[in-house]
């Protein structure tokens, strides 16, 4: 990232960088456990078209993933992730600097007819909740049913967790979780997500204290 | 709290929402043509039922599209859910366009 000529990139502050520590912190490996961190600075397009026309076929060429044709579906890969919002709406999400190309490249499929492309990176931030019991911390917010029978990997919802509003997205089936939460809401939503996950893995650390291991316990 | 259907997202909660009013309250063709009473019959002055009611929502934290629900407003009845710029769903004959 450059503005005339100067070098800005390592002047960004990810809205939720100073609590990678307690995010590791939080963090239990192994079966019922679970992680959190953030990812930060991915690359978010909105991409508004008419899915019938032929713009969709070409950003769909253009992503090299097909656009997901069911309300609330998601596709692609963790790299490159493509929710759908509304009937004429969808996010890219990409990785960490791909906005300008990636942005070109949907302007270029898009092409003349109506939609718009529109860069919304800052707009939020993102946290991953993964592992086994990611779900069980999740619900504790979330009053969507995340049970596989319902919700699972290919699925995204725009929703709230803890009042607040968030794009949800599940990657796998572990299950891993993606949070896009507005900035401003990052700090809360975390310290939400810190503190329910504490919750649930709390019995869970106290055995491993009691027990042999004891050696990622949460310091909370 | 009521469990309302939106069209795109699927049943989510009320809290998602926010309600919109009255639905199916036309913009007069010729607002000059209006006389000052017919004008603010028009901003201000609403259908109050006491049984189902058509009227809008949006679902502000989900999707963000607006919709109609015809809702009993006794029972919370919500017996239609159906997207904008459609005619109510006529059932009773009671319903207009």
């Amino acid at each position: 990232m450059t503005v005339d000529g100067f070098a800005l990139a390592h002047l960004r502050r990810s809205p939720l960088g100073h609590l990678a520590d307690r995010f590791a912190a939080s963090s239990v490996p192994g079966p019922g456990g679970v992680r959190l961190r953030e990812l930060p600075f991915l690359t978010q397009l909105n991409l508004r078209l008419d899915p019938t026309g032929p713009a969709a076929a070409r950003a769909a060429e253009a992503l090299g993933a097909p656009l997901p044709t069911g309300a609330c579906q998601a596709a692609g890969t963790g790299a490159l992730r493509v929710l759908r919002l509304g009937p004429d709406e969808w996010l890219v999400v990409g990785p960490d600097g791909a906005a300008p190309t990636l942005g070109d490249t949907l302007r270029q499929a898009l092409g003349e007819e109506p939609g718009s492309v529109v860069d919304v990176s800052a707009n939020r931030t993102t946290l991953e909740l993964a592992g086994p019991s990611a779900r069980p911390v999740l619900e504790q917010g979330c009053s969507l049913d995340l049970h596989p029978r319902a919700f699972g990997p290919g699925r995204c919802a725009q929703t709230t967790v803890a009042k607040v509003q968030v794009v949800l997205d599940q990657l796998d089936d572990e299950p891993c979780y993606r949070l896009l939460v507005r900035d401003s809401f990052a700090q809360y939503l975390a310290d939400w997500l810190l503190d329910a996950a504490g919750e649930s893995q709390a019995p869970l650390l106290a055995s491993q204290s009691a027990g042999q291991s004891g050696g990622n316990a949460m310091k909370r | 709290m009521l469990l309302i259907a939106c069209p795109w997202c699927g049943e989510r909660d009320e809290t998602e929402f926010h309600y919109g009013g009255q639905a199916h309250v036309a913009h007069p063709a010729d607002p000059h043509a209006l006389t000052d009473a017919e004008w603010g019959a028009y901003l201000f002055v609403r259908d109050n039922p006491k049984g189902e009611f058509a009227e809008r929502w949006v679902h502000s934290a989900g999707c963000r599209r607006w919709f109609n629900v015809v809702r009993h407003t006794v029972t919370h009845d919500i017996s239609a859910v159906y997207p904008a710029g459609q005619p109510r769903p006529n059932e009773q004959g009671e319903g207009t366009a």
